[in-house]
């Protein structure tokens, strides 16, 4: 590696987070095709073909396990450490450590996936991993912490970017999280097979506040980070208020954690636990849309290039996406509401208007503003970043229009009675009705999972090229060397 | 007092930043578990609430294993039409010893907290085995290898041990099991004590020879007898209407 390039392949640790971009992609195609196939069970049940390894029940975390953690979490790996190295100015502290926390998180998802189709579950939704895959996880996540904040402290500004306090929140939240809703009683050292610690309503209590908190701090903390650096870099012009993005920080930071007993309303949790969590739900909406807010107006004055640049579509619809399901979720924290979406397809469409619409897009925009400067080159195809955009908006809006639809229509129909006063349908006609949006929802996947894929080709043509123009370039080095 | 307080001063300290953003990520959670640990009231009062036989338990983590919680939940709410659909709504003490519990998120199927009693069977075994049988419109997994494997009866012991640990009162002493009887009657307490486990769980299985088959004991006889006892522990017949308002 004669060349030092632009990028600075030597005053940072480009290296793991080339790996870590790359598999975040490898992660999102396993991920998202898992989820089409499992979206098309549920509206083809042949498709169990009856394997228990494929089965929905079996299925279904591995695609959660894939898209959230692997494809989310090497995004979030991948990303912080190229905005904690590039705002500070300094190297990863320990190349080794950095390493390490690749192969522990690789190795992590892939046994989670296995053992789930094997039957290994701890059945608490996306914490689904076993107490040995937990363990790893942990310690992945201390190498993590050690290695952001001795970065932090190597820092040559005194002031720490604000990208980097979202991720130290995220990564703080989520070790706090794992840590006590893992907290489980191995039947022996040498089996897979636990029971947990909590029971009935203390355990349900525990796994939302965690469940709802890895949305929280997962999938939002962790990617407003991502925001805060990538969409300023991409528009070339500063964060639009400094004095918005503190009281965002600490607001959201702190109001998240409260609201996990949403999910349990109605519940045979106490009502004086979930009406705090609604209150704090609505309360939310705010450092929310603070966040938002701050975002979509750093591009104010610069509004052309929502026409002119495909990557900045990307994140500002990812923006939007972020503020239309920042508002629906208080909405649905809301009894009245909750009495009718709860236990419906409307959750699962509000959990991807999130998931595909904000996380997702802002780091299909993220990745390729970082993928050509860590190659050193530019994006192969503008063409396929055009059409990886309308594929995967299309793909969301027929998903959530889908899941409305179905949502809506299932807490109706259980709800109906008739003029005697009996209970209008059987639960099957719900079922039955369902059909079609279930299809619908498949075919909504699969504009999204086919957008991934030209992401995928597109990525891998860049890297190519990247690597064939370093390659002429030191050649062309070495010849006026050998001359001179 | 003039303090006067500059962000700035969190801005520059990794140490002080951290250690604030770890306070402010603490304090919802403290709020509102904890005190589910310590108020009476969070867990009703009601007879009639055992743990699981050592079969039944078995059932429960094959419920587990196939992720049946993902379209199934069991949490019945106190609405007309639940009522009527599923019975009475589910209480805290019902899931008392559910590690974990099972309330689930999601009905892409019906709820499952009092099926128990609801269906025979040779209905459950048919079901199970191919839903679209018996249910045109389901789109639920066909489980077919739940008939066809044997129940590994093994470690029974070793898991209810597990679950001892983490509170529930199978008994392993003497003490324990008179504890039990006094508690639950002799008939449960024997099917609780760990020392009898996978005797009772045979005796259990031949009784009552869920799957239909008397050659052996297969999975399907585990989550059937699982099946059956959910929600039928507490005689609802005893208590007034209003027996548990004020408990939530």
């Amino acid at each position: 590696m004669a060349v030092t390039t632009y990028s600075g392949a030597e005053q940072y640790n480009f290296e793991v987070v080339k790996k870590f971009a790359i598999m975040s992609i490898v992660w999102a195609v396993i991920g998202m095709f898992v989820g089409v196939y499992i979206a098309s069970e549920l509206a083809w049940p042949f498709l169990n073909f009856d394997s228990p390894y494929i089965s929905f029940g079996r299925f279904r975390p591995v695609h959660t396990t894939s898209v959230i953690f692997g494809f989310g979490g090497s995004a979030l790996f991948a990303t912080s450490y190229y905005v904690v190295q590039r705002t500070c100015q300094t190297r990863l502290i320990s190349d080794g450590l950095a390493s390490f926390t690749f192969w522990g998180w690789m190795a992590a998802i892939a046994l989670a996936d296995f053992s789930y189709m094997l039957g290994y579950t701890q059945s608490r939704e996306y914490a689904e991993m076993e107490w040995p895959i937990d363990i790893l996880i942990e310690v992945v996540w201390v190498a993590y912490l050690t290695v952001f904040v001795g970065t932090i402290m190597r820092r040559k500004q005194p002031h720490i970017y604000v990208a980097n306090w979202f991720y130290l929140a995220f990564i703080l939240a989520t070790a706090l999280l794992h840590t006590f809703n893992n907290l489980a009683m191995p039947i022996d050292l040498f089996s897979m097979k636990s029971y947990s610690l909590f029971s009935g309503v203390q355990d349900a209590m525990t796994q939302w506040w965690y469940g709802h908190n890895a949305v929280g701090f997962f999938l939002t903390a962790a990617f407003l980070g991502m925001m805060y650096y990538f969409v300023p870099k991409q528009a070339g012009r500063p964060i639009y208020s400094y004095r918005l993005s503190i009281v965002h920080f600490w607001a959201l930071g702190f109001m998240y954690m409260w609201v996990g007993a949403h999910h349990l309303h109605w519940t045979a949790l106490p009502d004086w636990t979930s009406s705090l969590a609604a209150a704090f739900s609505i309360l939310l909406l705010m450092p929310s849309w603070g966040g938002m807010i701050n975002g979509i107006m750093t591009l104010s004055g610069a509004w052309d290039k929502l026409r002119t640049d495909p990557i900045m579509r990307f994140m500002i619809v990812a923006l939007s996406f972020y503020g239309m399901s920042t508002f629906e979720g208080p909405m649905m924290s809301l009894k009245e509401v909750n009495a009718l979406s709860h236990y419906t397809d409307w959750t699962v469409g509000h959990v991807h208007s999130g998931a595909l619409g904000w996380v997702a897009m802002i780091t299909f925009g993220s990745l390729y503003h970082m993928m050509p400067k860590l190659w050193d080159t530019k994006m192969y195809s503008r063409k396929l970043i055009e059409w990886h955009f309308w594929l995967a908006t299309i793909g969301i809006v027929l998903y959530i229009v889908a899941m409305w639809i179905s949502g809506i229509t299932q807490g109706l129909m259980w709800r109906a009675f008739d003029e005697f006063g009996n209970l209008q349908y059987s639960f099957v006609e719900s079922v039955a009705a369902m059909h079609p949006f279930y299809a619908m929802r498949a075919i909504g996947g699969m504009f999204f999972l086919t957008g991934m894929v030209m992401m995928a080709f597109n990525v891998f043509m860049t890297i190519r090229q990247g690597k064939r123009e370093s390659a002429a370039l030191e050649a062309k080095l070495a010849a006026k060397l050998a001359h001179a | 007092m003039n303090f006067n307080f500059k962000h700035e001063w969190i801005e520059t300290n990794i140490g002080l930043l951290a250690v604030l953003t770890m306070l402010a990520i603490s304090v919802g959670g403290l709020v509102e578990i904890t005190p589910l640990f310590f108020i009476d009231k969070t867990i009703e009062k009601v007879d009639g609430v055992r743990p699981y036989t050592p079969l039944e338990q078995r059932g429960r983590d094959i419920y587990q294993r196939e992720g049946c919680y993902l379209c199934h939940s069991q949490m019945i709410r106190p609405f007309r039409d639940e009522k009527l659909r599923y019975g009475h709504y589910s209480l805290a003490a019902e899931s008392q010893y559910d590690h974990p519990f099972q309330w689930g998120s999601k009905r892409t199927g019906p709820d499952l907290a009092r099926v128990g009693g609801k269906y025979s069977n040779e209905w459950h075994v048919q079901h199970l085995t191919a839903p679209r049988s018996m249910v045109p419109e389901s789109v639920m997994p066909n489980y077919p290898w739940l008939k066809a494997t044997p129940l590994d009866t093994s470690d029974i012991a070793e898991r209810m041990k597990a679950l001892r640990k983490v509170g529930v009162p199978y008994s392993l002493t003497d003490a324990e099991y008179k504890a039990n009887v006094a508690k639950f009657g002799e008939t449960v307490a024997k099917q609780l004590h760990i020392p009898n486990a996978q005797q009772s769980l045979i005796e259990q299985a031949n009784f009552g020879n869920y799957d239909g088959d008397r050659s052996g004991i297969s999975e399907m006889d585990a989550l059937v007898a699982y099946l059956q006892v959910l929600g039928t522990m507490v005689d609802f017949g005893k208590y007034k209407d209003d027996a548990f308002v004020n408990d939530r």
